[in-house]
């Protein structure tokens, strides 16, 4: 007999199989994905998903007998009072004393439920989500390069000798040109002084005297190490690709910014946040928030707490503008801002605004969202197509090259529709 | 307190935890019953120990230690494990594989008890009735499977390589519905020697690439509707073996446009639904004999000092809760147990050989009171499928200890009918009816390839002889044909046929799939 332990087995083993089958199941998964991020709260979209899909795509027909008509027959256990002859009112529901009939294997649903993987829903549900000149942005901004291994070369500074390959070609060399080891030269020394001491024939010591010295010359003429041995690690620079962003989220918290409109603000954040991640290894985070002056402040003063004041946009885009500069240079970090506001700013400081968006930090950004929160009751106003303050000013910033994205949202439910609008592939080149 | 510390003498084991040292001297006990004093005759054993995860993994790929890639075991892992997950379900303690060496997987969460009863019930019971049933026999080539299927997922994997995974998908998912019609249900004159195909498969292979010859793609094709003599019906027939009820094999030989790939896809398949065309006709023996088996050894275990008061405890609550039969009207109820009613019949045909009582004498007159319960069951085990055993084996005793009865369910009536009860009477009959309930040939709709007119337009007709008028499910039924004229390129009809008047039923079609045809 054998016992094999087959626990440290690779995992996974129907990998390829779930593969295939999310594959031949994509349509309604994707569908019953989209349906489950509108219903549910943003938090939860981290956590893998319950999704029902029906059985159409997935269906394994075979031929077998319906369930329903004809003349059947059941042994089945359990008599407790029946006699031959006796008659029993059909049962309403089919299947209770139907072993053998019925679907085959118990499959009887229209819909078949299982459980996505964290990542596989997060797949699914970013799938088509992709920055616009993501790609164009990448290859501009991968100028940081670092060194790597690349074999070995002839020339090289003596701090990058490898001393390994060096002695190595310096033995076949020694080798191949017999050069005579120490200890051959040294026993001959021995039998030559041997020899002397006991007075032997000169003819012999002459001889044994002329090998010594072909000897000591062949040494001197074969170096221990020649230059042609020495050989030095190679290095080669390779671009590395920018694998870190850093997120803005601003927003004005001034007093008329309600509990609503942060919670809509929250949940786009987050998306934006859950987006990133997918794309860089890293991403910090930094919360700007304002009122008529600027703060950099931790995630809970950020959404938490109130402020009273007025409202200047600019000194965001300043403060921006200067946690760039001390933190996070433009080479190394791939930056994305996200704006949330409710529209309102000083009149006086709309310019201000726009110039500050326009030269300095649109240039910085992969990105900037703008989008603009509103009271869920207010849609008379907006549909009249009344525009704030802050929304004509980056409408005249808005041109077509430049990373700068604005919506307005009203409700929960607009976010994510909101988000795939944003950053929707076809919207790059628009 | 040292006596509460170390072991008692004779115990194999002792406590919860189970390691190699003690699997191992638990097999030798256990080898020592089953081989010595039951006269069991098995496989070389190899147990694997594997994870829950593990097991979900051979539960989705119908329990075979690898097989090919295909969507749907992925759909049945996704299903499984979520049932699991929840608590919906719980895992079997094993799963043992019809081959040589057999290997059963044990989990290893398991105490070293429920270890005991595994190695017990699937290397030694289920074991023996795989070496030693004709079916498995006759139809299975243990020694082979594990290289065929090897085999079988290189090839898939090769064909996904070369063709696609859509291609492959396309005839994979066809040839699964058709699995159940793709069984030969009659011995062939050669048996099956699994690595004699693979061998051929590959010398095919090798020998269409050193011929390959462009030219042949240039000669002119003939022209359709060619002056061919038409031949009559049964002519044609008798050209193309039909009626043929084994649908694959007949598509794999016959289909005019499938590529070689295809066919041996198909072919594939098919070898791989004989291999558990056996099991699905032995299921209450096996599971009888396994069941009868782990009990006799457990209990024999027990009796000479080996295993604990305690493990035999853990042992009766798992025991009985496996052979525990719900009666119809309880809510657990699914249809008659095979453990518990393979069980009670293994253990009956013992009392009837060694203690009869009149009765059996009358019933049983060459088994009552022949001695050797054990030969007998040797020998129920080794010559019988589920439905012949019922059929000659289960006694009035048995029937009325589970108070069996019959209903007549007639779709045209407005009640159920009870036709026989444990009676004198009903015996008979309701042995007769209960071992139908195990013939495969019966449970499965009997459907078959009666014609094609292969120099008009091709069109496939299948008959479903139908008994007692139960029809195909109709969804289904559309699904299946529409593979089957994936597979066959040409319109494909189903007519429902009445056994006894020969009248149509119903008919189905399906036209020739887009994309291809002349």
């Amino acid at each position: 007999m054998n016992i094999i332990d087959r626990r440290l087995n690779p995992q996974g083993k129907s990998l390829a199989n779930r593969q295939r089958f999310l594959r031949r199941a994509k349509e309604q998964v994707v569908k019953a994905v989209r349906d489950a991020s509108g219903k549910r709260g943003i938090q939860d979209i981290e956590n893998g998903e319950k999704v029902t899909i029906s059985t159409g795509g997935v269906r394994e027909p075979s031929f077998h007998r319906s369930g329903s008509g004809g003349v059947r027959d059941y042994v089945v256990p359990g008599n407790k009072e029946y006699v031959e002859g006796d008659t029993i009112s059909r049962p309403e529901e089919q299947g209770g004393g139907r072993g053998s009939e019925g679907s085959p294997d118990g499959e009887g649903d229209d819909d078949f439920r299982f459980v996505l993987s964290r990542e596989e829903f997060l797949d699914i549900f970013l799938e088509d989500l992709e920055l616009p000149d993501l790609v164009k942005q990448k290859v501009k901004q991968s100028e940081s390069h670092s060194l790597t291994r690349a074999g070995y070369s002839v020339t090289g500074s003596p701090a990058n000798l490898n001393l390994v390959r060096t002695m190595r070609n310096s033995l076949s060399r020694r080798i191949a040109l017999k050069r005579p080891k120490p200890a051959e030269v040294a026993e001959l020394e021995d039998l030559l002084r041997e020899a002397e001491d006991r007075g032997e024939d000169p003819e012999v010591l002459r001889d044994m005297r002329s090998q010594l010295e072909r000897h000591y010359l062949r040494a001197k003429r074969i170096p221990f190490i020649d230059p042609i041995d020495v050989r030095y690690n190679r290095f080669e620079t390779v671009p590395k690709p920018i694998a870190q962003a850093v997120m803005f989220c601003l927003m004005d918290v001034s007093g008329s910014m309600t509990e609503h409109m942060k919670d809509l603000a929250k949940r786009f954040f987050m998306l934006l946040y859950l987006f990133l991640k997918r794309r860089y290894r890293s991403v910090d985070i930094v919360f700007i928030r304002h009122t008529h002056e600027a703060k950099e402040v931790d995630e809970d003063t950020f959404f938490y707490s109130t402020e009273t004041g007025g409202t200047v946009v600019s000194t965001a885009l300043e403060e921006m503008q200067r946690i760039v500069k001390e933190r996070y240079p433009e080479n190394e970090w791939n930056i994305y801002a996200a704006q949330a506001s409710d529209g309102d700013n000083m009149s006086s400081d709309n310019a201000r605004s726009a110039g500050l968006l326009k030269d300095a930090i649109l240039p910085l950004c992969q990105y900037f969202a703008y989008i603009e929160v509103a009271a869920e009751h207010n849609m008379g106003l907006s549909a009249l197509g009344r525009e704030t303050e802050l929304w004509r000013t980056y409408k005249m910033v808005q041109g077509p090259d430049l990373p700068l994205a604005m919506r307005r949202v009203r409700s929960r439910r607009e976010i994510f529709p909101v988000f795939r609008d944003l950053f929707a592939r076809e919207k790059a080149g628009a | 307190m040292a006596a509460v510390i170390t072991k008692p003498e004779g115990l194999l084991y002792d406590g919860a935890d189970w390691d190699y040292d003690k699997i191992k001297r638990v097999y030798d006990a256990i080898e020592h019953v089953a081989l010595d004093e039951m006269g069991l005759n098995v496989y070389p054993n190899q147990i694997e120990v594997i994870t829950a995860e593990q097991m979900l993994d051979a539960y989705s790929s119908i329990g075979m230690p690898l097989m090919y890639k295909h969507w749907s075991f992925g759909k049945h892992f996704a299903r499984d494990e979520m049932l699991y997950r929840k608590g919906y379900r719980g895992l079997a303690y094993e799963i043992v594989i019809n081959s040589s060496p057999c290997i059963s997987y044990i989990m290893e969460e398991n105490t070293m008890t429920m270890q005991t009863l595994v190695i017990a019930h699937a290397a030694f019971g289920h074991n023996h009735f795989f070496k030693n049933n004709q079916l498995f026999q006759q139809w299975t080539d243990a020694e082979g499977i594990l290289d065929y299927l090897e085999f079988a997922k290189a090839y898939i994997t090769q064909c996904e390589e070369r063709y696609g995974h859509h291609a492959v998908e396309r005839v994979l998912d066809a040839a699964h519905a058709l699995m159940n019609q793709g069984v030969h249900k009659y011995p062939k004159k050669r048996s099956l020697d699994l690595r004699l195909e693979q061998k051929r498969e590959r010398e095919r292979q090798e020998y269409q690439e050193q011929t390959f010859n462009d030219l042949w793609r240039t000669v002119p094709k003939p022209m359709a509707g060619g002056a061919r003599p038409s031949k009559t019906v049964s002519e044609r027939k008798k050209l193309l073996g039909l009626p043929e009820e084994n649908l694959l094999y007949f598509l794999e030989k016959k289909a005019p446009r499938l590529e070689h790939w295809q066919r041996e896809i198909l072919r594939i398949v098919r070898h791989i639904a004989q291999y558990f065309y056996p099991q699905k006709q032995t299921k209450l023996m096996n599971e009888g004999c396994a069941t009868y088996t782990h009990y006799t050894i457990m209990n024999t275990l027990h009796d000479k000092g080996s295993i604990s008061e305690g493990a035999m405890l853990e042992f009766l609550h798992s025991h009985t809760s496996v052979v525990f039969q719900p009666e119809f009207d309880d809510q657990r109820f699914s249809g008659i147990n095979p453990y518990a009613l393979g069980f009670a019949m293994m253990q009956d045909i013992q009392r009837i050989a060694e203690n009869p009582t009149d009765e059996d004498r009358y019933w049983f007159p060459d088994l009552a009171g022949r001695g050797d319960g054990m030969g007998a069951l040797r020998d129920a085990w080794a010559n019988f499928r589920d439905e012949s055993f019922v059929l000659q084996y289960l006694s009035p005793h048995l029937i009325r200890k589970f108070k069996m009865f019959s209903v007549r369910d007639d779709a045209e009536d407005p009640y159920l009918l009870v036709e026989n009860i444990h009676n004198e009477r009903g015996y008979r009959q309701i042995r007769k009816m209960l071992a139908r309930q195990y013939d495969l040939a019966f449970l499965e709709p009997d459907i078959q390839i009666v014609d094609v007119d292969l120099a008009g337009d091709r069109k496939l007709i299948l008959h479903h002889r139908v008994t007692n008028g139960v029809l195909l499910d109709e969804s289904d039924a559309k699904a299946v044909l529409r593979h089957i004229a994936n597979l066959w390129g040409y319109e494909v009809q189903l007519i429902e046929v009445s056994a006894v008047s020969e009248a149509i039923l119903k008919e189905h079609a399906v036209t020739a799939p887009s994309g291809v045809g002349a």
